[in-house]
């Protein structure tokens, strides 16, 4: 699953993941004890503190070897002083660990902005589908009442855009560490803290429990991590409600793939950590319909997504070649139901301008 | 070189200063003694947006925000230290205090229902404006072919009356904290750590504290929100101040067009407030503006009269230059000038309504950090000559409007800084191009030396009739 990666980056590269984020720290902390120390002099504060807001920016853009080798030396004297300090019963590693988990799942720029910014075409993707069949809704809150099953929800990066959107989601992840660094993220905005229940369980766990409860499913890169597809397919159909909606978005089985998405993102750009994907998992467009049709869904919409790792931001595609997006909805009756003809899905649509004058 | 020399000296040195300030680990904005925030939830209340400054720019923000569809569900405060600015009566006496709303403006204005309250307030639209110079005789008219208005000219009180009415209208989602002060401000980390708050924190003078998604700092020029974040100013005193009246016209016009003209000591503008009263705005050196402010009614009005009339700065050289200029322009374009009009006389100015204020030009080199941006004076200041610096403005409103709706609609955080980039971008490219076009301006018209006036004497004429590099100058300006 999604998570899975976090858990072998922290497992094999400990070192290399503290360095980048030890560089930042390094900077911070002699930020953090300049107040105290110009406090007489606000001039000296001012430079000061633009000084060092410059070299944090700097750090942002280029890991020198200089910057990443006294960065680490100095976080990890400052991280034993933090915890051995202020945090004598808590199990110090334990705390480093999560620290930088939490820190991994939520920096914009690190590991995971490639996620981060996939929000901003799978959001609109989502809430323009629902919105679509609503016929109206709250203003400031247009999901609101809906209530979303987020598997695989890691750190909580599409869980919580749909929370503030007013819809009432549950974040499910069987990686306990992910589910932590979700909640403890959510726990400081009091109306995510109300919308959001977090949960370190499987898909499967779920099922007995929430038996036809959820009117959207979100699976957003998750299904090539799947050992059973198909299982996988059959608990989703259980826990929706009928006529409920099932949103994928994954990777597919194509050469392409295989050289972009593994050769090209793993060991060359490094936009994912490596080892996060097996080819042999992903796939394809048809196979996933099939699938999802011989189990008592219908497929609404596939569109094709492309990443730019130049502009690190995404797009909509006719191309499915690589990254795809999946909406189907559950049919009320449990049979081999004739397959709707492909929704043109007019890229415009999932843009929030043309669709917030539709819409309201 | 700094960020050497402390590696070099390594952790120890700082251990003085107390672990707690660095392990807290956050940047404590020097206001007040720094103190450490306990760590986030449940001290004071969560804030989507606070706006910092209740003026005309806050208050207008603070109403756009809380009238904007997508942000229906959002808690917002203004904070404003001074108390509620709003008269259930209009003032009999016009303010010396008057801004020029472009039609962009007042479009921005009219989508939060504030232009409507002014409109049934008080103000005048002009439909032409003249620009010349004090030197020679060339001169620019801006002109609307159609009925269309160029802009507005209203007083600033009713500006914030319109204001305070709309935020009254939606006092549900906007909280109004009068008579508050911001004493120090807390920047959170730019990632996230699952012990320390990821909100700015707000105190105020009475101690409590706020906790906010995303601060606006729009608390004029001397911003105290940009000093807490670090961000550098670049400032420049003119050697101008800005003299402002409310004057009455000696006899009843129809008072539509706006007048400016450039004197070598800074140029003068007549702004219409009604048939009979016009606003006067007259840049002028420090001692002149101080003689203008204490001498008696009857001296100050013959000094602006002579100012709109007088030719005694003119020179034959520059006059026959300029004329043979123009009519080799005629000569390619006949029908690109139009007539030049003479302003109306001023007949007595209201008594008390004199008032002066020195000029500067301001620019922050950052309009925004992680979780917050400037607006306004807090990020930009220029010259009154333009009459542009309230429409620069609205322009920055209606821009970070623009982008924080996209932002809720699509569920993200109001206080990220990709959207807050953008809306940076967007209004430096902007804003910049017009300073630096004021300020040209400004240097331009402020000499008497023949090459310069020559120089601007014809370009003012070029450009005057050339009709495409007007209407371009106009469409900028009305934004």
């Amino acid at each position: 699953m999604r998570l899975s990666r976090a858990a072998r980056v922290l497992g094999g590269g400990g070192g290399q993941g503290i360095a980048p984020l030890g560089g930042r720290r390094c900077c911070y902390r002699r930020l953090g004890a300049a107040p105290g120390n110009w406090l007489s002099d606000p001039l000296q504060i001012g430079l000061w503190s633009s000084y060092a807001n410059y070299n944090w920016k700097m750090q942002l853009k280029s890991n020198s070897t200089f910057a990443c080798l006294t960065g680490m030396r100095n976080s990890r004297s400052a991280m034993e002083r933090l915890y051995s300090s202020s945090h004598t019963t808590v199990d110090s590693k334990e705390m480093k660990k999560f620290q930088l988990l939490a820190h991994e799942w939520w920096d914009e720029h690190g590991k995971y902005s490639a996620l981060h910014s996939m929000n901003d075409i799978r959001v609109p993707f989502i809430r323009d589908t629902i919105l679509n069949m609503k016929n109206d809704y709250q203003l400031g809150s247009p999901l609101c009442g809906i209530k979303i099953l987020d598997v695989g929800c890691g750190g909580g990066l599409l869980t919580e855009p749909l929370g503030r959107l007013g819809a009432s989601v549950t974040g499910i992840d069987p990686q306990e560490d992910s589910i932590r660094t979700a909640e403890a993220h959510k726990s400081f905005d009091p109306v995510l803290a109300e919308r959001i229940k977090y949960k370190s369980c499987s898909l499967e766990d779920t099922v007995e429990e929430a038996t036809e409860t959820f009117d959207v499913i979100v699976a957003s890169e998750v299904v090539e991590h799947v050992a059973d597809l198909e299982m996988f397919i059959k608990c989703c159909y259980e826990v929706l409600k009928p006529e409920g909606s099932l949103f994928i978005t994954t990777i597919n089985k194509t050469q392409l793939s295989y050289l972009l998405g593994i050769i090209a993102a793993e060991k060359l750009l490094g936009i994912v950590p490596e080892g996060t994907h097996d080819w042999e998992k992903f796939v394809s467009p048809e196979e996933l319909e099939s699938l999802l049709e011989s189990n008592g869904f219908v497929v609404k919409t596939v569109n094709g997504m492309s990443y730019n790792p130049l502009l690190g931001s995404w797009s909509w595609t006719e191309n499915t070649s690589i990254n795809y997006a999946l909406h189907a909805i559950k049919s009320g009756v449990q049979q081999q139901s004739e397959r709707e003809p492909h929704l043109e899905v007019d890229e415009e649509q999932h843009r929030p301008k043309s669709v917030t004058s539709t819409a309201i | 070189m700094a960020s050497v020399v402390l590696l070099l000296l390594g952790p120890g040195v700082w251990a003085p200063l107390g672990g707690r300030l660095w392990l807290q680990g956050r940047r404590v904005a020097a206001l007040v003694p720094a103190r450490c925030a306990g760590s986030g939830s449940g001290s004071g209340s969560v804030y989507d947006v606070v706006v910092s400054g209740g003026g005309m720019v806050g208050s207008a923000m603070a109403a756009a925000l809380g009238h904007d569809v997508h942000l229906h569900d959002k808690k917002i405060l203004l904070l404003e230290a001074g108390s509620r600015k709003m008269s259930d009566r209009l003032p009999e006496h016009y303010s010396n205090r008057v801004s020029a709303i472009s039609p962009g403006s007042a479009t921005l204005l009219g989508s939060f229902g504030a232009w409507n309250h002014i409109c049934s307030m008080r103000c005048k639209p002009f439909r032409r404006m003249q620009v010349w110079d004090a030197c020679s005789e060339a001169m620019i008219i801006f002109d609307k072919d159609s009925l269309e208005d160029m802009g507005y000219i209203v007083e600033n009180d009713i500006v914030m009356s319109a204001l305070t009415k709309q935020l009254d209208a939606v006092s549900d989602r906007v909280e109004v904290l009068y008579r508050s002060r911001a004493v120090g401000y807390t920047w959170p980390f730019p990632y996230h750590t699952s012990d320390t708050s990821p909100w700015v924190q707000v105190d105020l003078a009475d101690g409590r504290r706020l906790q906010t998604k995303l601060l606006i700092g729009a608390d004029g020029q001397n911003s105290a929100v940009r000093k807490a974040a670090g961000i550098h100013n670049v400032q420049y005193q003119y050697d101008q101040s800005a003299v402002v009246a409310t004057l009455q016209l000696s006899e009843a016009t129809d008072n539509n067009v706006a007048w400016q003209r450039f004197l070598p000591s800074g140029p003068i503008a007549l702004l219409p407030l009604s048939d009979t009263a016009s606003s006067l705005v007259w840049s002028t050196s420090h001692e002149h503006a101080s003689q203008l402010l204490s001498m008696d009614g009857e001296s100050f009005v013959d000094s602006i009269n002579s100012a709109f009339w007088s030719n005694a700065n003119h020179s034959d050289f520059i006059d026959t230059a300029g004329s043979m200029f123009r009519s080799a322009v005629t000569l390619l374009m006949p029908s690109g000038t139009a007539a030049r009009q003479l302003p109306p006389s001023v007949a007595k100015v209201d008594p008390k309504s004199r008032a002066v204020f020195p000029l500067g030009l301001g620019h922050a080199t950052e309009y925004v950090q992680h979780r917050m941006a400037l607006i306004g004076d807090a990020a930009h200041r220029v010259h009154p000559l333009a009459g542009q610096g309230v429409n620069m403005v609205f322009g920055d409103i209606a821009c970070l409007i623009h982008h924080i709706s996209t932002a809720a609609f699509d569920g993200k955080d109001l206080g990220s800084i990709k959207h807050l980039l953008q809306y940076e971008t967007e209004r430096q490219r902007y804003n910049l191009s017009l300073m630096a076009a004021i300020d040209l301006l400004k240097r331009l018209y402020s000499t008497s030396v023949a090459p310069f006036v020559l120089l601007r004497t014809w370009g003012l004429q070029t450009t005057n009739a050339v009709s495409p590099v007007k209407e371009q100058i106009m469409a900028f300006a009305s934004k």
